[in-house]
């Protein structure tokens, strides 16, 4: 007999959702997921599952930062099947001005704790031989990991009541409680509701709820990804180009390409990745994944020889200033938002879930700056 | 370089669905064709020689059956693309579909007005204890093995599932040399009536051209039996066979070549967002309507790929796709043998549908994904193949799950999983160069250029 109703129910078990629904559920709640598919088949299963610190906002490197912890404190608890890897990531730079910005990357993480070092072209060549000569330099930064995030998904939920299969189709609250209603016509009701279903996030508030949000939205940006066959050891870090900073915030409403590169702990190398706007078809994009390759071939002249198994695309769920929506819907505390985390949501997952535990149980604290989160800032501006 | 080819029709798949299309495309073509590019064909396959699953013969030469086709082929517009594999395809609302290949020179980009699926069909293999055993192959399988000369000379042979292909592999393998100690099939004989009854009805019939029933008396058959386990030290020793009526038999052996029916091959179909639907023992084929159009604009699917009913559907299936992409109008006469080939296949599915038992094959540490090690146990839990790719990494592997799939949709019922580009694995350069877009592109050469197809555009 399915349930009706929960202390809390989150909508969604994206990696968003599977965090929320543990840090919840260990806070001493009853907790009941739902979602209309498998847990984490949405964007959770179509990226690259890089742990990485961020630093465009001092906000994004916060949420960054503090996730970043977490993931490490659950390393050694991860299932084999979560794949984890702390492999590191090297920001490469081409040329000179490129190196300029490395270092400004790496007096930023050293001024905040996070530990990263600079090659010079010759230590790069020794770090990853694949590369092409004539590089100047990396960032290393040791610290980042890899993982597979749906196997982390549904490890989070092991013990917890997932009711898979029938999505939801409105949210909405009074004072007393909140509710979830079904697709199939089913209502259920909670204390709290916790929306983390991604790109679909605010279309399943409810008109009064969404009224509250003019200024809100969450942009599916599509992404490409390619996984070849194993390759044990052609490269052993996570490989990103300096210039994909450039890509991921120039002009998003231009389709974007940079190179990043990740060794998987299969063997398999998985190439990115593109950025593009404006499209909802999951059709991959020929000309959009030769230019993602053509990018990747100019790194690793042999790259080619490597075989491709798959190419897919995902979405991303973006908002407008590359932060996600975390916390109450204002004025309805019972409603809250977990969404919207664009490229970097398996990083901040968990950082994410703490901030909702903190807004929905008494007993759950975050040492993390609230506002720079909350989905009022995009709500109805209030005298 | 990529080689870009423009056609009014391209045809994938030369076995006899694919060769009777491109005859009905090519016999008095209407001079009136309202396309861009009228007159020309392209006829693709992967295979070295023309022919399909059943026309391919002993010595690596075209069987006499393709006989009459081979002149067609030669045909001045129909460029013919052997060794041509395609690994992706696409189908733009309102565009012409694209379909990516591989051939023996590099990447080829082929745009059509219209596409005729031809693809065929493949084995269905169900995963039991031991099946991983050196000596234990696929029926199909063992059938490639020996027409590409593989020596079962005096091998002693033990053939086991389900379905008409157990029937020609046996014939093969005894002719041969090979010691056929016995054909198991897991159908009950009376269930296998309405086969019995169609192939009557249709003198000329499939696998009965090769005088199946009387070549064959010799072998001992079993009906309600089938194979549970393969057991062996280092490679396959003996089988055990277990029938309906609950006894258990042991058989040594050389070989075990097992097979549970063909199921239609659809990725390429499943690629393009062709509708499917199910057939029974959660096998999937194209729909199609009475003249071989999908769901897709463009897009006909005929033979194998619309439901496993062997050549003489195949042939007039093409015939009717042909000539309507052709322009041509089909008559009632086409029409009526099409409806009857429909049937018989439906009465083929009918009887050598898999009985409940099978389900049991595997035990909890039987691999049902080889290309990712997965053993039946870690299934249990999944709700759904994509649920079990995801935790399990069940048919993440290079084969897209063309060998779990199957089977899982009969043991488990779930509906395989969309396939994803490429096909098949393809190096990064090869992908890279496929998906170039250029504006410029050739017409189909005239055929005495086919010979170069190096000769970059
Ligand atoms: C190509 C690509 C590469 C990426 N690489 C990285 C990376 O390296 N590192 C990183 O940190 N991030 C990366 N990301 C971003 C990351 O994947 C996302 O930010 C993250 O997965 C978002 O998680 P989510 O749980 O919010 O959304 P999702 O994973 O999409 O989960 C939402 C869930 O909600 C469910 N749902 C939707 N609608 C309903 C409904 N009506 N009722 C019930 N359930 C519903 C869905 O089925 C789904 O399971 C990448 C994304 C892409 C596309
Ligand atoms: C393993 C097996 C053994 C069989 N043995 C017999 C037998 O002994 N006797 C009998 O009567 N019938 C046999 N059949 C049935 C027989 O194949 C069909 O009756 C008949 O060949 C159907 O013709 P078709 O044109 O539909 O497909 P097929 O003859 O199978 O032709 C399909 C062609 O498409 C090509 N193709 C598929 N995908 C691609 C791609 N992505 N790119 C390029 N080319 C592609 C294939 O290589 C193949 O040449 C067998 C079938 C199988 C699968």
């Amino acid at each position: 007999m399915p349930r009706a109703s929960a202390d809390v129910i989150v909508v969604g078990a994206g990696i968003v959702g599977a965090f929320c629904a543990r840090a919840l559920h260990d806070s001493g709640l009853d907790v009941l997921v739902v979602d209309g598919a498998p847990p984490g088949g949405g964007a959770t299963a179509a990226c690259m599952g890089h742990v990485v610190v961020m630093d465009d906002s001092e906000a994004q490197f916060a949420l960054c930062r503090r996730s970043q912890l977490a993931w490490d404190a659950l390393a050694g608890e991860l299932p084999q099947s979560a794949e984890h890897d702390d492999c590191g990531t090297l920001w490469i730079a081409e040329d000179g001005p490129q190196m300029e910005a490395a270092r400004a990357k790496h007096d930023y993480y050293e001024q905040r704790g996070v530990r990263s070092e600079i090659l010079d072209a010759r230590q790069l060549e020794d770090a990853e031989p694949e590369l092409r000569p004539g590089l100047a330099g990396a960032l290393r930064v040791p610290g980042d990991s890899v993982v597979y995030p749906p196997a982390v998904a549904s490890w989070l939920l092991r013990d917890i009541s997932v009711e898979v299969g029938t999505p939801a189709h409105r949210v909405d609250c009074d004072d007393r409680s909140a509710r979830v209603r079904l697709d199939d016509g089913r209502s259920l009701v909670a204390g709290h509701v916790v929306v983390a279903a991604g790109v679909a996030s605010l279309d399943l508030l409810d008109e009064e709820l969404r009224a509250e949000l003019p200024n809100a939205s969450i942009r599916p940006r599509k992404g490409h990804l390619v996984i070849t066959e194993r390759a044990m050891g052609f490269c052993r870090h996570q490989l990103v180009e300096l210039g994909y900073l450039a890509s991921a915030h120039g002009d998003p409403s231009a389709p974007s390409v940079a190179f990043n590169l990740q060794p998987r702990k299969t063997g398999q190398m998985l190439v990115g990745s593109s950025r593009q706007l404006g499209t909802t078809s999951p059709a991959v994009e020929p000309d959009i994944v030769h230019q993602m390759l053509e990018r990747a071939h100019h790194y690793l002249p042999d790259l080619g020889r490597l075989q491709a198994i798959r190419v897919w695309c995902g979405f991303r769920p973006s908002t407008d200033d590359h932060l996600p929506y975390v916390g109450p819907v204002p004025g309805h505390d019972r409603v809250l938002l977990a969404a919207g985390h664009e490229g970097l949501g398996i990083t901040t997952a968990p950082g994410t879930a703490e901030l909702i535990a903190h807004f929905v149980s008494e007993t759950a604290t975050t040492e993390l700056e609230i506002s720079a989160y909350r989905p009022s800032r995009h709500g109805v501006s209030r005298p | 370089m990529t080689r870009h080819v423009e056609v009014d029709v391209a045809v994938v798949g030369a076995g006899p669905g694919g060769l009777a299309a491109i005859e009905a495309l090519t016999r008095d073509r209407s001079p009136h064709s309202s396309t861009t590019h009228p007159g020309t064909i392209a006829l693709i396959d992967d295979a070295p020689i023309v022919g399909g699953q059943i026309w391919r013969a002993r010595d690596s030469r075209p069987a006499r059956e393709t006989d009459s086709y081979l002149d067609l082929l030669q045909h001045d517009q129909v460029d013919h693309l052997q060794e041509t594999l395609i690994v992706d395809a696409a189908s733009g609302s309102g565009e012409s579909p694209v379909l990516f290949a591989v051939g023996p020179t590099g990447p080829v980009r082929i745009v059509a007005r219209a596409i005729v699926l031809a693809t065929g069909a493949m084995e269905r293999f169900l995963p039991f204890p031991g099946w991983t055993l050196p000596g234990v192959v696929g029926a199909g399988g063992l059938q490639a093995l020996i027409k590409g000369g593989f020596d079962v000379a005096g091998r002693r042979l033990v053939i086991a599932g389900s379905g008409p292909l157990l029937l020609a592999v046996a014939d093969l393998a005894r002719r041969c040399g090979a010691q056929v100690l016995c054909l198991t099939e897991q159908a009950e004989r009376h269930s296998l009536l309405p086969f019995a009854r169609a192939i009557l009805v249709r003198p000329g019939k499939l696998w009965q051209g090769l005088g199946l029933g009387r070549r064959l008396l010799p072998v001992r058959k079993r009906f309600g039996t089938w194979p549970i386990r393969a057991v062996g030290d280092e490679r396959l020793e003996h089988v055990v066979l277990r029938s309906s009526d609950g006894r258990e038999s042991t058989v040594e052996c050389d070989l075990l070549a097992c097979g549970f029916g063909l199921v239609p091959r659809l990725s390429l179909p499943r690629l393009l967002g062709c509708q499917v639907e199910a057939v029974g023992d959660g096998a999937l084929r194209v729909v199609v309507d009475d003249r071989q159009r999908t769901s897709v604009p463009g897009v006909y699917a005929i033979g194998e790929a619309t439901g496993v009913g062997g050549v003489d559907k195949a042939l007039v299936e093409g015939r009717v796709a042909g000539l309507d992409a052709a322009g041509k109008g089909v008559d009632a006469r086409l029409m009526a043998s099409r409806d009857r080939e429909r049937r018989f296949a439906d009465a083929l599915e009918a009887s050598f549908s898999l009985r409940d038992e099978l389900r049991e094959l595997p035990t909890s540490d039987t691999l049902v994904c080889r290309c990712e090690d997965v053993p039946w146990t870690e299934l249990a839990a999944a709700r759904c193949a994509r649920d079990a790719k995801l935790n399990t990494r069940c048919g993440m592997g290079p084969c897209q799950a063309r060998v779990c799939g199957p089977a899982l949709a009969f043991l488990k019922g779930w509906v395989p999983e969309s396939p994803r580009p490429p096909l098949f694995p393809t190096d990064l350069q090869t992908l890279t160069d496929l998906y170039q877009t250029e504006t410029f592109s050739e017409q189909s050469p005239p055929s005495n250029q086919k010979v170069d197809r190096a000769a970059p555009v």
